[in-house]
C-alpha cells in the first residue's frame, strides 16, 4: 500500500529521526510513503481567522497532491497534522474558504477537502491493527515502563481531529503495549508543553513540563514518548529532577521491530 | 479592511465567535494552562467584546499568553471558545503595520542549536502578520 507522505520542516532538520525511523518501520510493516514533491511548510499553527486563505494554502497544495495520485496522506508530525486535517476539514465544509482558496489555486479540478488525512498512528491502529504490529515485534520492550505524551495537537479539538476521546485518549499506549513495554497513565499527558510560547518566554514553558515529568515519573515512567518536535523540545526544557528522557514514537517502533540496535537508542 | 467596523465587530468577524452565547461557567478559564499568567481571565474575554472596552483586552498580557491549546475549546459547551476570540484579537492588532509582537531582528538572540524550526514558524504565525 503507497501512500502520500508530508513530513514537514522539522522532520528535514531537527527532527530527522521521526522521519527516518517511520520510514523504516513503514517498509517492514508494508506499507511506503511517497513523499509529496515540492511540499511546503505548513506553517506550524492552523489560522484560526475565518477570514485566513493565503496562509493555508501549503495544505491546500499538499492535499491536492495527494487527490491527484489517489492516494490518502499520512502526516507524522502533530502540529502539521493539525493544520492539514483541519485545512481539509475548510476545504470539505467551508463554503466560503474552499472558493476563494479554489480560486487562488486555479486547478483543472477543484479541491474539496477528498483527501483522507490520517497520522502515522492512525494508520498503525485503523489500517495495520496493533494486534498485526504485535506479531511484527522481533525486540519486545519488556521491562520498559513508557509513558505517552500526547500533547494538544493531535486530540483537540476533537469534533475536528477525531483522533482518540480528548480527554482520556488510549492510542498512544495500545501502541506501547504492542511493542511489549508497559504503558504508564499519567494525569499530564494530554496538558499543554508551552508550545511557541518558549521562543520568547522559555521560564513559561518550563514551569508547564516541569509538571509534566513531575506527573510522568511520579506514577513509574522511565521515559516519554511523543510525536510532537516542539513537545520534545519543550519536555527538554524542564529542570526538574524528575526528568525523563523524551523519545519519538517511530525510534521505540523501529527498535521493537529490530531495525535499530537496543544500546544506541538508550536515552538519548 | 476594517471598513469603519468597532474593534469588536472586528473581533467577532474574523474569529466567527458570538459572545452573547457565553452564560459564564468557567470551564475555559479552569482549563487554561495560562491562567495564573493572564491579567484578563479566558472567561473574562467575551465581556471586553460585548462591552465594547477593546483597548483593555488588547492591551492586556493575557493577548500573548494564549499558547493555542485548544483545551477551551474542546471544553466550551455554548461553542464560545475563548482561545478562537482572542486569536481573533491578536489577528486585529498584528494585521496593523508596526504591531508584530516578533520581529526578525530579534530572532538571534532566541536560538540555540536545539531549537526545532516549528517553534519558528508556529512563533511568526502567531505574533506577526
Amino acid at each position: 500500500m503507497k501512500y502520500s507522505y508530508y513530513p514537514g520542516c522539522t522532520l528535514r532538520t531537527k527532527a530527522k529521526d521521526l522521519d527516518t525511523y517511520a520510514r523504516i518501520s513503514a517498509e517492514v510493516l508494508g506499507f511506503e510513503l511517497e513523499e509529496i514533491e515540492e511540499w511546503q511548510c505548513c506553517g506550524g499553527v492552523y489560522p484560526l481567522g475565518i477570514d485566513e486563505i493565503a496562509s493555508k494554502l501549503s495544505s491546500v497544495r499538499a492535499l491536492n497532491a495527494a487527490k491527484e495520485k489517489d492516494q490518502d496522506l499520512i502526516t507524522l508530525c502533530s502540529a502539521c497534522h493539525h493544520v492539514i486535517k483541519r485545512v481539509n476539514d475548510d476545504m470539505k465544509n467551508a463554503e466560503d474558504i474552499r472558493t476563494r482558496a479554489n480560486n487562488y489555486m486555479k486547478l483543472d479540478q477543484p479541491y474539496a477537502g477528498e483527501t483522507a488525512v490520517l497520522h502515522f498512528l492512525e494508520v498503525l491502529r485503523d489500517r495495520i491493527g496493533f494486534d498485526v504490529l504485535k506479531k511484527k515485534v522481533v525486540n519486545p520492550l519488556k521491562g520498559r515502563k513508557i509513558g505517552a505524551y500526547y500533547g494538544c495537537l493531535l486530540l483537540r479539538p476533537s469534533e475536528l481531529l477525531a483522533f482518540d476521546n480528548p480527554e482520556n485518549p488510549t492510542i498512544i499506549e495500545d501502541f506501547i503495549r504492542a511493542l511489549g513495554a508497559e504503558a504508564v497513565v499519567y494525569p499530564y499527558r494530554n496538558e499543554c508543553c508551552g508550545g511557541y510560547i518558549s521562543l520568547k518566554e522559555k521560564q513559561m514553558a518550563q514551569s508547564m513540563t516541569d509538571k509534566i515529568m513531575a506527573s510522568a515519573s511520579g506514577f513509574g515512567a522511565d521515559s516519554l514518548i511523543t510525536a510532537c518536535p516542539l513537545c520534545l523540545y519543550n519536555l527538554n526544557l524542564t529542570e526538574s529532577k524528575a526528568k525523563l528522557p523524551v523519545q519519538y514514537f517511530t525510534e521505540l517502533l523501529a527498535q521493537a521491530l529490530g531495525l535499530i540496535n537496543s544500546e544506541e537508542v538508550q536515552v538519548s | 479592511m476594517n471598513n469603519g467596523k468597532s474593534q469588536a465587530e472586528q473581533i467577532k468577524e474574523i474569529s466567527g465567535v458570538n459572545p452573547y452565547k457565553c452564560m459564564k461557567c468557567g470551564k475555559c478559564s479552569a482549563s487554561c494552562p495560562s491562567f495564573n499568567e493572564m491579567d484578563i481571565k479566558p472567561h473574562q474575554f467575551v465581556s471586553y467584546v460585548l462591552n465594547e472596552d477593546v483597548n483593555t483586552l488588547v492591551s492586556s498580557a493575557s493577548l500573548w499568553k494564549c499558547l493555542s491549546c485548544f483545551a477551551c475549546i474542546e471544553r466550551c459547551p455554548r461553542d464560545v471558545k475563548p482561545g478562537k476570540l482572542i486569536d481573533g484579537a491578536r489577528q486585529m492588532v498584528i494585521r496593523k503595520r508596526f504591531a508584530d509582537y516578533l520581529t526578525p531582528e530579534v530572532v538571534p538572540e532566541y536560538l540555540d542549536p536545539e531549537l526545532p524550526q516549528q517553534l519558528l514558524v508556529s512563533a511568526f504565525r502567531r505574533y506577526r502578520r
